[in-house]
This record gives structure tokens, sequence and C-alpha cells, in this order.
């Protein structure tokens, strides 16, 4: 057990695993990302309400959802930081952030585009949009922040506590659609009970969601082996990787 | 397929422009946070490699002048 807490916080045994993994993740993802958009835009049924419009589900609702759970990466990263002084739990941390402000430019762009022909409106201030337009600040914040300072410590300290402040955002996007009347849809996809979705829209989309998780994946490990070789181009073991 | 014809296909039921629009911009924002480190880690790389062989060059040399 704590061989393996001890490797993730090895940079060289980090570094080593994304090298790995990417080759792999990069393909799969890509083949996953473009098989789910041709199921969704071409072989899913029609929405009998919406038309076609409703196609932009399988973007934006695993973009949306992996904007959400990639903030609890960023979060846990930046507590781990904190409390634990881990320089690898800070660059973990701002290895999210990008990654969790596309997720988030995604799921408000592909939102603002189907609301035009489903609301009427490219944008409301609505509950649910508001504090997903709260998020993205969030996610831009700490990449902001990160850079203001020139003592990267205190960065890194700074960024942790702006991450774990904005958590309590988290729970008010989740709610948003219950707590106040919204434009916005509740969510269609329970895990008990029955879903109010059809298997044949239901299954693209699970795909999409997972296909979603899996580049987040894939990218949070290439801004990870980036920031690794950045930090530590003069060390002996990147140097000997490298030139072998 | 679900559609007809290719045309079908691209109008969407009139909503072509806002669904592949929406898939458009999607997969170019993901290109692009896909492309960013890849580019950074090859010029990092390069860099490190050619530091290390103008250390190399540098523990070579004099022992060729003598």
């Amino acid at each position: 057990m704590w061989r393996i807490v001890h490797q993730f916080g090895s940079p060289p045994w980090v570094y080593g695993f994304c090298d790995r993994v990417i080759p792999w993740l990069l393909p799969i993802t890509v083949v996953a990302l473009l098989t789910g958009s041709v199921w969704g835009l071409l072989f899913a049924p029609t929405d009998y309400k919406q038309g076609d419009s409703y196609r932009i589900i399988y973007i934006h609702v695993p973009a949306a959802v992996v904007a959400l759970a990639g903030y609890y990466v960023m979060a846990l990263a930046g507590l781990v930081s904190l409390v634990w002084r881990v320089k690898l739990a800070d660059t973990a941390m701002r290895a999210a952030a990008p990654i969790g402000a596309a997720y988030t430019a995604i799921a408000l762009i592909t939102g603002a585009i189907w609301g035009k022909p489903t609301w009427g409106a490219w944008w409301v201030w609505d509950a649910r949009i508001t504090s997903m337009l709260i998020l993205f600040f969030l996610y831009v914040g700490v990449i902001a922040l990160f850079e203001a300072y020139e003592n990267k410590t205190v960065a890194a300290r700074a960024c942790a506590i702006l991450s774990l402040v904005g958590t309590v955002n988290i729970p008010i996007i989740y709610k948003s659609v219950d707590w106040w009347y919204s434009l916005h849809q509740p969510a269609s996809i329970k895990f008990t009970g029955s879903s109010a979705i059809d298997a044949s829209m239901l299954y693209p989309l699970l795909g999409m969601i997972i296909t979603f998780y899996a580049l987040f994946a894939l990218l949070m490990m290439l801004n990870l082996k980036q920031s690794l070789t950045e930090e530590y181009a003069q060390s002996a073991w990147l140097n000997k990787r490298l030139t072998a | 397929m679900y559609f007809d014809s290719a045309a079908d296909a691209l109008a969407m039921g009139g909503h072509g422009a806002f669904v592949w629009g929406a898939y458009g911009i999607t997969f170019l924002i993901v290109f692009l946070v896909l492309l960013r480190p890849v580019m950074s880690i090859r010029a990092l790389n390069a860099g490190i490699r050619q530091e290390a062989l103008r250390k190399q060059g540098a523990q070579v040399a004099p022992e060729n002048a003598s």
C-alpha cells in the first residue's frame, strides 16, 4: 500500500507511467470520439419533439459531466498539495485546470448553440448556465493566479486554496435545476430507477461520456508529462531517458 | 444510417448549421488542447537532447586539443 502511495509521489515513476500509457490511450480515444460522434450524428434516432438539434446532447452532456468531475480532480490535488506539500500534487492540479476550462467551454458553447433553436435564445441568465460560467471562471482563475505570482511555491498554495473554496460551486451546479425554476431540464439519466431516455439514445450517450472521461485522462497525462519535462529538464533521470 | 441521404444528414431537419457547428467547435477545441502539450513536449525534448550533446562535446573537446 505505502509503496503505491510512494510511487504516485515519484516524478520518474509518474513520467514513465504517462510515457507508457499515452501511445495506447491516444489512438483509442480518437477512434472512440469519432465513432461516438458518427453514432450520435447519423445512427441514433431523431427526437420526436426537438428534431435533429437534440444530437448536440452527445457532446454537450459528456462535456458538462466531465467538467464537473474534473473539478474534483483539481480540488483533490489542491488539498493533497496543501496538506502534505507533495510537489507532484500541485503539478497535477495545474494539469487539470486547462482541461476543465476546455470542457466547460465546450459545454457552454454547445449549450448556447442548442439553446438557440430550442429555447429561442443563445444565452439566458439561468441558474444552471450561470453556475457553469462560474465554474469556467474558477478554472481560468487557477491558471491566471498561478501565472500572477513570481514565487511558484506561493502560487501553488494560492491556487490550491482557490480550487478548494470553489468546490462550493459544484453542488450548486448539480442542484441548480431543482432549486430554481429553470429553462434547463433536469437529469434524464438516473442511477436508480429507469432513465427517461430510450436505449437507442442512451447507449451512444453513455459511450460518449466514457470517451470524454478517457480523453480527460489522456490530456491529464499529456499535461503531466509536459510539466515534468519542463521541471526536470536538468535531472539525471530524464536526461538518461531521453538520450538513451 | 438513420438518414435517407447525405443531403438529409447535412440538413439535420433544418438545424444543420447548429448541429454540425457545435461538433465542429468541439473538435477544434479538443484538437487544440491535445496539440498544446504534444508540441511543447517535442520542443522541450529537442532542447534537452541538444544540451546533452553540447555537454558531451565539451567533455570530449579538451582531450582532442592535447
